[in-house]
């Protein structure tokens, strides 16, 4: 076939606007405000390496609570009919249509100190807890923003099992834990990879849900480059160096999951 | 384990819903309160339809949606066809390189797009302004991708053969693409054309970055919104939004019934 | 499902019939120049202007919707655009690709900006209304010869606090307030570095304009301290914190908290003995303005005693124009937290721009001491990429013979 022409107007395109801006990033980096060549930007981010550490951490923990919850849901979703397969389905994909912005302004005012549940508390004669501004609501903002990406691909790795097998091994003499170990586990484990990476990523860059629900103690690395670029630190090339560094840190990250998931992999499954 | 599987499922689906049922509840509260509900009304739902700037910011994210997702499609089926017949090392190259901006941060592609549009402006010199174009171009951006690995797992499927054939038949390299190619992929133009412009009307963090004055779109003008002064017109608008996304969503699955239907009729 | 769309479609419907319970008061515009006015009536002009957030009359609450009734009086349109902070305004614009043809920063970033070459010079003699102003608002330090700027509002920065939430006999007439451990959690602050630091500045004793590095840094170690007490740092969130009764006690602009008051009569305000910040925000014209005489207009529009006076009202923002002034109800003029007794202005200060090495010292406090962490050291976001790195190798070793043992 000659097709190959057919590619060139994206080729182009391709290059223009991902690989140049990608270069871009890391010429800022290594210029300093005058233009020539420096290192200061790319030392200067160890400045922030307690922002960075609490960013990882947070989006870590996100993704695990994530992983647990979606796992036993989409396993029990794949074992429904197909009818209701479908319904739950679409209940889970239905929410992520709705702007993450409003979703994460909906649990701001359900956790704010006068907010909804604190005044449930209230009714119960508890609280009122400090909710709102915490870490602990970085992390629900995050999975409840994420889990469906979690959930997802869980789910249809976990379609393809086929019931026969864990019959099998229940005759086979498995126990329960026995079938999830040897069986459901190691054949689920591409979803696992893919939930992984599509819940960290954003979770660790995320600026937007940190300064809804953060508080002042909670800065993560997306906030960090924001100031720099629109906020009230403007320094394009220090912003370019921690851009740098997130790319390294989720670079990173794809190539540990991809220890796993080997196979050439073609449209993901959103 | 049957009822605790459905108990599971349950409590997750509340968990999902609560804080959606909660905005709607609270978009037809009388009061601005977000805690006590004063009394039943539709004032921000009037509120909202006579406030220019969300109505205007709406109108570009649709647009820019539509465009972008013309484009996209457009070079992005060209590049999957075109991908399709590269050598193996040269494809590994290019598809490593169109998985940028899906597995990049969506931080750091909003951060190297403006620096790309600085970078024309001051150092190339191109008339190049953050606003309607830098919007359309960013999104053509990040959204391609999706076109390209939502057809090229078709093109991998359909029989070679059939190109063939084709030109066999007497058809030009062009014919044979539109008349044979094109049809056999069609299923994966329409996923990857659909992605596209869900990904281009919910982008929030790239368009901040390349937006400028001129034109905002909904999801900058949601951002700006809860920053300020909070009305609870938000609270109207994400339940027209998700009223407009069940219907879609409900019509869509008729509609792929009724097909389901009518092609198993046909089959028999 | 059927019945939710039936009843969307009926929700439309009422919305649709409902006749409008927002409009916007009307500008009576009878003793506007109409000729100046209508010079660009049918030209298609379209002009960007920038501006803080919460800062003008824009038709809710039944208020006048100036940039309608300049669009309606002119025909040019008007693309309005906020920002959160003078700072992030400068971000904006310096990132360059953008143009704005009118913008409202405050004084100190105006010094800046005219350094920079960021600003263009008024024509005068197409801004009648200038005459209007009070002569105590021009040739400021930040324009000596007035060539660039043109005053909008001017105001205080004043210490905002809930009755009922912060101790009676509490002392509300000083900084430390924003200090006191008993609101932990329960303060807000500044989400900019100018103010946040003049406020640490005053603490501690100094000038709002340090004089020296040694003082910033002070500034950013009482600042440091201060951030296990915020409960957030917040621009025009602060609005909504207060009302709701989020948050115990904040600093503010003035006449944002008239407008906060009206929300919350819980609400009172206090000047700290220290002294305070006191501030102009100008109407400027960056160097990027690509409709000058249209921007020049706006300015003029701005200017009008009767835009002036609905401005002021619904923003609650004090003004320089004269004209307005006269227009304004004694109500008004004589509320001591907008328009302050002698003592406290004497007590005021300006914010002016800052020798670089100060200026430095600012940018990086600042963009550091949210980042107090001190349990992480220096070394450790290195050694954690080199082990990250190294598990990434092991990983793939290990797999690699994996492999070869099962072929």
């Amino acid at each position: 076939m000659r097709n190959k022409v057919l590619s060139a107007p994206y080729l182009f395109w391709m290059v223009l606007f991902t690989v140049v801006p990608l270069i871009l990033v890391a010429y800022y980096a290594l210029t300093g405000a005058d233009g020539g060549f420096t290192l200061k930007n790319v030392s200067d981010v160890r400045q922030f390496s307690g922002v960075i550490f609490r960013s990882v951490w947070l989006a870590v923990i996100a993704t695990l609570i994530c992983l647990v919850m979606a796992y036993p849901l989409a396993y029990s979703m794949s074992r429904l009919r197909p009818q209701m397969q479908r319904v739950a389905l679409l209940m889970v994909m239905l929410p992520m249509w709705i702007n993450f912005l409003l979703r994460t302004y909906a649990w701001m005012t359900l956790l704010e100190n006068t907010g909804l549940i604190n005044q449930l508390l209230g009714l119960l004669g508890i609280g009122p807890l400090q909710l709102i501004n915490t870490q602990g609501a970085v992390v629900l903002g995050m999975v409840y923003n994420y889990v469906p990406f979690m959930i997802l691909p869980l789910y249809s790795v976990m379609t393809k099992i086929d019931q026969g097998l864990i019959h099998a091994a229940q005759d086979l003499g498995s126990n329960t834990l026995g079938v999830f170990v040897n069986v459901v586990l190691p054949l689920s484990m591409p979803g696992i990879t893919t939930g992984i990476t599509m819940v960290f990523v954003p979770a660790v860059s995320t600026f937007a849900i940190s300064r809804m629900l953060g508080g002042g103690q909670n800065l993560m690395i997306g906030d960090l480059i924001e100031l720099q670029f629109l906020g009230t630190s403007y320094n394009p090339n220090l912003g370019s160096a921690i851009s740098m560094v997130l790319m390294v840190l989720v670079l990173l990250l794809m190539s540990a999951m991809n220890q796993y998931a080997d196979e050439e992999k073609e449209g993901m499954i959103i | 384990m049957k009822h605790l599987s459905r108990i599971y499922t349950g409590f997750c689906m509340f968990f999902l819903y609560l804080p959606i049922f909660v905005l709607i509840v609270f978009s037809f509260n009388e009061s601005k309160s977000r805690a006590v509900f004063t009394g039943f009304s539709f004032k921000w739902y009037q509120a909202l339809f006579q406030n220019d700037v969300i109505l205007t910011a709406l109108g570009n994210t649709l647009l820019i949606a539509l465009i972008s997702t013309l484009i996209s499609t457009l070079i992005g089926v060209a590049a999957a066809i075109g991908i399709n017949a590269m050598n193996r090392w040269l494809r590994g190259v290019v598809l490593n390189t169109t998985y940028m901006p899906i597995v990049n941060p969506e931080i750091v592609t909003g951060v190297s797009l403006s620096l790309l549009f600085v970078f024309m402006r001051q150092v190339l010199g191109l008339p190049i302004e953050l606003g309607f174009m830098s919007l359309i171009l960013a999104h053509v951006t990040f959204s391609t991708p999706y076109v390209i690995l939502n057809v090229l797992p078709k093109l991998r499927q359909m029989d070679k053969n059939l190109y063939h054939a084709a030109m066999d038949l007497g058809c030009s390299p062009m014919q044979a693409v539109l008349r044979v190619v094109l049809p056999e992929i069609m299923p994966g133009i329409i996923t990857g054309a659909f992605m596209a412009f869900t990904y281009s009307i919910d982008d929030f963090i790239i368009s901040y970055f390349v937006s400028g004055p001129a034109v905002q779109t909904l999801p900058i003008v949601i951002y700006s919104m809860t920053r300020k002064k909070v009305s609870p017109e938000i609270n109207a608008l994400s339940t027209i939004i998700f009223l407009v996304v069940v219907g879609v969503l409900f019509i869509s699955n008729i509609a792929q019934d009724r097909w389901a239907i009518e092609t198993r009729k046909r089959l028999n | 499902m059927k019945r939710i769309v039936i009843f969307a479609l009926i929700l439309m419907m009422l919305v649709g019939l409902a006749a409008p319970a927002f409009a916007a008061t009307p500008l009576d515009t009878s003793n506007m120049d109409t000729a100046y006015y209508s010079r660009f009536k049918d030209a298609g002009i379209t002009i960007n202007v920038f501006n803080w957030g919460e800062y003008i009359s824009d038709g809710r609450d039944g208020s006048v919707d100036i940039n309608a009734e300049f669009e309606a009086l002119t025909g040019i349109k008007v693309n309005y655009n906020m920002f959160e902070s003078n700072e992030a305004m400068y971000a904006k614009l310096k990132g360059g690709s953008v143009s704005y043809d009118v913008v409202i920063p405050s004084d100190y970033m105006i010094s800046q900006m005219i350094a920079e070459d960021m600003l263009l010079p008024l024509d005068f003699s197409n801004i009648p209304n200038a005459d209007n102003v009070d002569p105590k608002f021009l040739n400021m330090t930040y324009d000596p010869e007035n060539l660039y700027t043109l005053p909008y509002t001017w105001g205080t920065v004043v210490i905002i606090y809930n009755t009922t939430m912060v101790d009676p006999d509490e002392d509300v007439e000083t900084w430390d307030i924003l200090w006191n451990e008993k609101y932990a959690g329960q303060i807000l602050m500044f989400d900019n570095p100018r103010d946040a630091y003049g406020i640490a500045l005053k603490k501690a004793g100094h000038s709002l304009n340090p004089a020296s590095v040694s003082e910033v840094e002070e500034a950013t170690e009482l600042l440091k301290a201060q951030n296990k007490l915020v409960q957030t740092y917040v621009m025009d969130q602060i609005f909504d914190k207060m009302a709701a009764g989020e948050a115990a006690v904040g600093p503010y602009y003035a006449g944002d908290f008239i407008t906060m008051q009206n929300d919350n009569p819980d609400l009172a305000a206090a000047y700290p003995r220290e002294g305070t910040n006191i501030f102009v925000d100008c109407m400027v014209i960056p160097t990027s303005a690509k409709q000058k005489e249209a921007a020049e207009m706006y300015i003029n529009f701005m200017l009008e005693p009767e835009v002036g006076l609905a401005n002021t009202e619904y923003i609650g923002y004090s003004t320089p124009n004269l004209a307005t002034l006269a227009l304004l109800d004694e109500e008004t003029t004589g509320n001591p937290i907008t328009y302050p007794p002698s003592e406290t202005m004497e007590k005021a200060e300006f914010f002016l721009d800052l020798p670089q090495e100060v200026k430095l010292a600012m940018d990086n406090g600042w963009s550091t001491f949210r980042n107090d962490d001190e349990a992480f050291n220096f070394w450790l976001m290195p050694v954690l990429v080199v082990v990250a790195l190294a598990a990434v190798a092991m990983m793939g070793i290990g797999r690699s013979r994996k492999k070869k043992v099962e072929y």
